[in-house]
C-alpha cells in the first residue's frame, strides 16, 4: 500500500465522520430548538422527519407521473415543501397537545411518544409497511473523484452542504432575527418576556413549529441516503436526544460541537471493530460523560 | 484559621457568580445562646450568605466553621446533621402532609435509607411533636393538612420542623413576612423563647421587629459588612444611614 | 371486626385482598389454561409496574429503561436454563457438544468464562437479583449525585436501553443475538412445560407479586414512603431536613430495577425464552404506560393496568392490527391529558363517593391517631374494604370479558 493509498482511505473514512456528523447535527438541530430553548421533549421527532422524507417520496412519484421533464428539478422545492408541511403539522401539535404540558415535562414525553404511535400507523396505513426509495435526480447520484483514488459520494457532500446551511441559517435566525430575540426572551425569563409585551404562547408556537420544520428538512435529506419506512424516524430519536444533551441543552455551538465528536468517535471506532461495537462504544462514552458531566459540554453557567 | 469560642465563625467568606462578587470577603462572628438579627437593602447578599452556611451555594473562598468544624465542603445534609437548621424565605412545608407529618419527618432520628425504613413513631417522637406544636401554637391543628394552613401558620410550622432538629444553630430568612400583626408579636415571643440555649440568625426587614428582638444587628451592603452592633448604634451609623435613604 | 375493617382501610390491604382474590382464585377457576399462561405473562410486566409507581409516582423520578433491568433478570434466568437444556448428551450433534446451540453456530468453540456461574441455580437466581440491582446502584447513583433528574435522567435510561439492545443484538454468540435464547426446558431436572409446572408457576408468580406489593406498601407507610412523598413536593427541605436526598432516590431505583428483574425471570420460566425485543425502548416505554394506566400512585393499579393493556394489546392487535396502534397513542395521550391518576384516580372520583353514599360514612379510622394519618396525595382503594369486592369486579374485568369473548 502506497502512502498516496494510505492518504485517500484516511480522507474518505474522514468524510465518513463527516457524512455521520451532518446526519446527527440535522436531526440534532430541530432537537436542539425545540428541547434545548424550550425544554420540551418531543419523541415524535423521528417521525416528523420521516414526513419529510415521504414528502420527497411524493414529490418523485407526482413528478415522475406527471412532469417527467421536471425530474431533475423538483428536488429543492421538494425540500421546502418538506419543510413546510412539517412546520404546519408542528404548528398544530403544538396547539393541539404541547401547549397543554408545558409544566409536566415527564408528561410530554409519554404523551409525544402517544403521538409517534398515531403517526407510524398513519405511515403504515398511507405508504405502506414497505420501504420506499424517491427516485432521486442524476445530479445526486456517483461520486466525486478530485484525485486518482478518491472517491467522494455526492449525496453526502449534498447531505454536508445541506447541513451547513440549515445550521447557518438557524444560527442567524436565533441571534439576528426578531424571532430569536423573543424565544431567547422566553427562555432567560418567561414572565418578563410576557410583560414587556412578547406574546410568549405564539413563540412557543412558531419554535416547536420550526424545530419540526427542520426535522422534515433532515428527513429530506435522509431520503438521498437510504430508503423510508413508517418506523425509520424512530431509529434516531435515543441518538438526536444524545446529541442535543451532551452538547449541553440551550447551547446551539455545543450541539454542533457534540454531533461532531460523536460522529468521529463512532466512524474511527468502527474502522477497528464491527458496527455495533463501535455504536456501542460511543453510546457508553456518551453516558459516562453525561454521568461525569450531566451539564453537558457546553453548558451556560447560571446562578442556582 | 484558627479556632475560636464563637459557635458560628465565618471568615474572609467569598462566593462570585461569572464574576459578580455576591459575597464579597466577609467575616462575621455568632456567640452561642446570640440572637442575631441581620439586615440590609436588597440584593446585599443576606440569603445567599444564609445559602452558604448551610451549603445550597459553595463558596468560592474563605472558611465557614461551626463549632470550629470546617463547613465549606461538607454535604448538606451533613451540615443539617451537625446541628445547623435552615428556614427558606418562602415558607417551605410538605402541603401535601399533615402537619403531624411535617413535624414526624423531620424528628432527627431514622435518617439513612434503612433508618427510615425501620423508623417507628413511638411515644417519644408524638410527645415531642406535640410539645414543638404547642409551641409554635398548632397544638390544636396536628391532623390538618399542611397546605390548609394560613401564610403565618405555615411560617410557624416551618420554624417547628426545624425545632424537631434541636439545632444548635438556627437561621431564618424572613420569618414574619405575611403576618399579620398579632401573629408577628407570637413569633417576636416564639423568637426569644427558643434562643434560648442555641444561636439564632434572623434575616429581616422590618425594623420594628428587629428593634424588639435583636441582641445585635449586623447590616450588609453589596455582600459586606456595613456595620455592626446594637440597634441603636446602627441606626446612627452615617454609612448605614447613607445606604437606606442616600442615592 | 371494626378493628379490622379500619385497618384495611387504612392500609390499603382491602384492594390488595381483592387483587389477591382475583388473581389466585378468580383467573385460575374461570380461564382454560392457555389463558392462565397468558395472565401469568402480564402479571410478570407487572412486577415492573409496580416498581414504576414506586419510583415515579413516589419518587418521581421517570425511567424509560426498566426493560433493561426486566431483561437482564429475563436473561440471566435463561442462561442458567439454556446451560441446562445443552448438556452434551443432547448437544452431541454439534461441533462442540455441551455448549448452547447458538454458539456452536457461531464458530464459538468454549463456553465463555462469564457464563459459568450459571451452571449453578443458587447462583443464577443471585444474580438474577444482584446484578440489575447493582447496575441500577451505578447509574443512579451518579446521577443522582450530581442532581440530574427529570428528563435528563429518562433520555439516559433510555441510552442504556438502546446500548444493551445494541449489544445483545451484536454479539450474537454469546447472547443469541435477535432471536435471543429459546428453547428453554427444565430446571434441575423438572420440566416448566407441564401443565402441571405451568400452573405451579403461575401461582409462584402470582404469589411473587403480592409479595412484592405488600412489601411496597410497607414501604410506602414506613417514614421512606413519607419522604419520597415529601421529597417531590420540596426537595430542598427535605434535604435541608438532614436527609441525604439522593440516596432515597438510589433506593427507589434499585428497588425498581430489582423487582423488574424478578419479573423478567418470572417471564423466562413461564414463557420459555427471552430475546431482545423485551429489553428494548419500545417495551420499557410501554411499561411505564401500564403503571399510567392503573394510576401512577397506585400499587394495585398498576397489576390491573398491565393486564389491561395487554387484554387490549393481545385482543386488537389480533382482531384490528391497524387499530391498535392508534388505540395505544390514545391511551398515551388521554391518560397524560385527560386521567393524570389512571383507573385509580377514576376509582376514587367516581365510584367512591357513590359508595360512601350508599354505605353511610367511610372508615373514620384514618384519624383515630394523627401518626396513621394517610397522606391525601395517595388514592389508595381505602374505601375498597366496604362491599368493594363487587365494585372491582365489574371494574376491571371489563378487559378480560373483551378477550374470552
Amino acid at each position: 500500500m502506497s502512502l498516496t493509498d494510505i492518504m485517500n482511505i484516511t480522507l474518505m473514512q474522514g468524510f465518513a465522520g463527516l457524512s455521520l456528523f451532518s446526519v446527527l447535527l440535522l436531526m440534532g438541530l430541530g432537537l436542539a430548538i425545540i428541547f434545548g430553548q424550550m425544554g420540551v421533549i418531543n419523541m415524535a421527532h423521528g417521525e416528523f422527519m420521516t414526513i419529510g422524507a415521504y414528502t420527497i417520496y411524493m414529490f418523485s412519484s407526482l413528478t415522475e407521473t406527471f412532469l417527467p421533464g421536471f425530474a431533475s428539478m423538483y428536488f429543492p422545492f421538494a425540500i421546502a415543501a418538506a419543510f413546510c408541511i412539517a412546520f404546519a403539522f408542528g404548528w398544530f401539535i403544538e396547539w393541539a397537545l404541547i401547549r397543554h404540558l408545558y409544566k409536566r415535562p415527564l408528561d410530554t414525553l409519554l404523551a409525544t411518544w402517544g403521538l409517534s404511535l398515531a403517526m407510524q400507523q398513519t405511515f403504515r396505513s398511507t405508504f405502506g409497511a414497505r420501504e420506499v426509495s424517491p427516485t432521486l435526480p442524476d445530479w445526486l447520484l456517483g461520486s466525486w473523484a478530485p484525485a486518482e483514488g478518491l472517491d467522494i459520494p455526492i449525496n453526502g457532500l449534498f447531505v454536508l452542504a445541506l447541513t451547513a446551511l440549515v445550521t447557518g441559517g438557524v444560527l442567524l435566525a436565533l441571534y439576528r432575527s426578531r424571532w430569536g430575540l423573543r424565544v431567547r426572551a422566553t427562555v432567560a425569563n418567561r414572565p418578563m418576556a410576557n410583560a414587556t409585551g412578547i406574546n410568549t404562547s405564539r413563540t412557543d408556537r412558531l419554535t416547536f413549529a420550526i424545530g419540526c420544520g427542520i426535522a422534515g428538512i433532515a428527513g429530506a435529506a435522509f431520503t438521498t441516503i437510504g430508503s423510508t419506512g413508517p418506523t425509520s424516524g424512530s431509529l434516531y430519536i435515543v441518538d438526536a436526544f444524545l446529541v442535543v444533551t451532551f452538547g449541553g441543552a440551550g447551547s446551539l455551538l455545543g450541539t454542533v460541537a457534540s454531533a461532531f465528536g460523536i460522529a468521529q468517535t463512532q466512524s474511527i471506532a468502527e474502522f477497528f471493530m464491527t458496527g455495533s461495537m463501535a455504536k456501542v462504544l460511543t453510546l457508553m462514552m456518551i453516558v459516562t460523560i453525561l454521568m461525569l458531566r450531566p451539564q453537558g459540554l457546553f453548558a451556560s453557567k447560571i446562578r442556582r | 484559621m484558627s479556632n475560636t469560642d464563637f459557635v458560628l465563625a465565618v471568615e474572609d467568606l467569598t462566593v462570585s457568580f461569572d464574576g459578580f462578587k455576591a459575597i464579597d470577603a466577609l467575616t462575621l462572628y455568632v456567640d452561642r445562646g446570640e440572637l442575631r438579627v441581620i439586615i440590609g437593602p436588597n440584593g446585599a447578599g443576606k440569603t445567599t450568605l444564609l445559602d452558604l452556611i448551610c451549603g445550597k451555594t459553595r463558596a468560592s473562598g474563605g472558611s465557614i466553621k461551626f463549632k470550629n468544624i470546617e463547613m465549606t465542603k461538607m454535604a448538606e445534609h451533613k451540615i443539617v446533621r451537625s446541628g445547623i437548621g435552615r428556614k427558606f424565605q418562602t415558607p417551605s412545608i410538605y402541603e401535601n402532609l399533615s402537619v403531624f407529618k411535617n413535624l414526624e419527618v423531620s424528628f432527627p432520628r431514622g435518617r439513612s435509607v434503612f433508618g427510615a425504613l425501620g423508623f417507628r413513631c413511638t411515644d417519644e417522637v408524638k410527645a415531642r411533636v406535640q410539645s414543638v406544636a404547642d409551641e409554635i401554637s398548632l397544638g390544636d391543628s396536628l391532623d390538618i393538612e399542611a397546605g390548609l394552613l394560613s401564610h403565618g401558620q405555615k411560617q410557624w410550622l416551618e420554624i417547628g420542623m426545624l425545632l424537631m432538629q434541636e439545632p444548635e444553630l438556627l437561621m431564618l430568612d424572613e420569618p414574619i413576612a405575611g403576618m399579620s400583626v398579632r401573629e408577628r408579636e407570637l413569633t417576636g415571643e416564639l423568637l426569644q423563647r427558643i434562643c434560648k440555649g442555641r444561636s439564632v440568625i434572623v434575616i429581616e426587614h422590618d425594623m420594628d421587629f428587629v428593634k424588639r428582638i435583636a441582641h445585635k444587628v449586623t447590616v450588609m451592603h453589596q455582600g459586606k459588612i456595613l456595620a455592626e452592633g446594637s440597634m441603636d448604634k446602627v441606626q446612627n451609623d452615617p454609612k448605614v444611614i447613607d445606604v437606606y435613604l442616600g442615592h | 371486626m371494626d378493628s379490622i375493617k379500619s385497618w384495611l382501610a387504612r392500609s390499603g390491604m382491602g384492594s390488595v385482598l381483592i387483587l389477591a382474590l382475583i388473581i389466585v382464585v378468580v383467573f385460575p377457576l374461570t380461564m382454560d389454561l392457555f389463558r392462565l399462561n397468558l395472565v401469568g405473562k402480564y402479571l410478570t410486566y407487572a412486577f415492573v409496574a409496580v416498581g414504576l409507581v414506586m419510583l415515579w409516582g413516589y419518587g418521581g423520578v421517570l425511567s424509560l429503561g426498566q426493560g433493561v433491568f426486566f431483561g437482564l433478570g429475563g436473561y440471566m434466568m435463561a442462561m442458567f436454563m439454556k446451560l441446562e437444556a445443552s448438556d452434551p448428551e443432547t448437544t452431541k450433534i454439534q461441533s462442540t457438544p455441551g455448549i448452547p446451540d447458538f454458539m456452536d453456530w457461531n464458530q464459538i468453540t468454549e463456553l465463555p468464562l462469564w457464563w459459568e456461574p450459571f451452571r449453578h441455580l443458587p447462583l443464577a437466581l443471585l444474580a438474577v437479583l444482584l446484578v440489575p440491582t447493582v447496575l441500577a446502584f451505578i447509574i443512579s447513583f451518579a446521577m443522582f449525585r450530581r442532581r440530574v433528574g427529570g428528563v435528563y435522567f429518562a433520555i439516559i435510561t433510555q441510552a442504556v436501553c438502546l446500548i444493551l439492545t445494541v449489544l445483545i443484538v451484536g454479539q450474537q454468540g454469546y447472547t443469541g443475538g435477535v432471536n435471543g435464547i429459546t428453547d428453554l426446558k427444565t430446571i434441575l431436572g423438572w420440566d416448566t412445560r407441564t401443565d402441571e409446572a405451568k400452573y405451579i408457576l403461575y401461582f409462584l408468580n402470582a404469589g411473587l407479586l403480592i409479595a412484592a406489593i405488600l412489601l411496597c406498601r410497607w414501604i410506602q407507610l414506613s417514614k421512606l414512603g413519607t419522604l419520597l412523598l415529601a421529597m417531590r413536593d420540596k426537595e430542598d427541605r427535605v434535604r435541608f431536613s438532614g436527609y441525604d436526598v439522593s440516596m432515597f432516590k438510589v433506593f427507589a431505583f434499585c428497588l425498581a430495577a430489582m423487582l423488574s428483574a424478578i419479573g423478567g425471570a418470572m417471564f423466562v420460566l413461564q414463557v420459555g425464552f427471552m430475546s431482545p425485543s423485551l429489553v428494548g425502548i419500545v417495551p420499557s416505554i410501554e411499561m411505564v404506560i401500564f403503571a399510567a394506566v392503573g394510576g401512577r400512585m397506585s400499587l394495585v393499579g398498576a397489576v390491573y393496568g398491565a393486564l389491561l393493556v395487554n387484554f387490549g394489546k393481545t385482543y386488537f392487535s389480533e382482531s384490528f392490527p391497524d387499530l391498535w396502534l392508534f388505540l395505544m397513542a390514545a391511551l398515551f395521550i388521554g391518560v397524560v391529558l385527560a386521567f393524570p391518576n389512571g383507573l385509580a384516580g377514576l376509582y376514587e372520583s367516581h365510584v367512591k363517593p357513590r359508595l360512601g353514599k350508599r354505605k353511610d360514612k367511610p372508615a373514620s379510622g384514618a384519624n383515630s391517631t394523627p401518626s396513621s394519618d394517610v397522606p391525601p396525595a395517595i388514592p389508595l382503594h381505602s374505601g375498597a374494604s366496604h362491599g368493594g369486592k363487587p365494585l372491582a369486579r365489574t371494574a376491571l374485568p371489563d378487559g378480560v370479558q373483551g378477550t374470552s369473548a
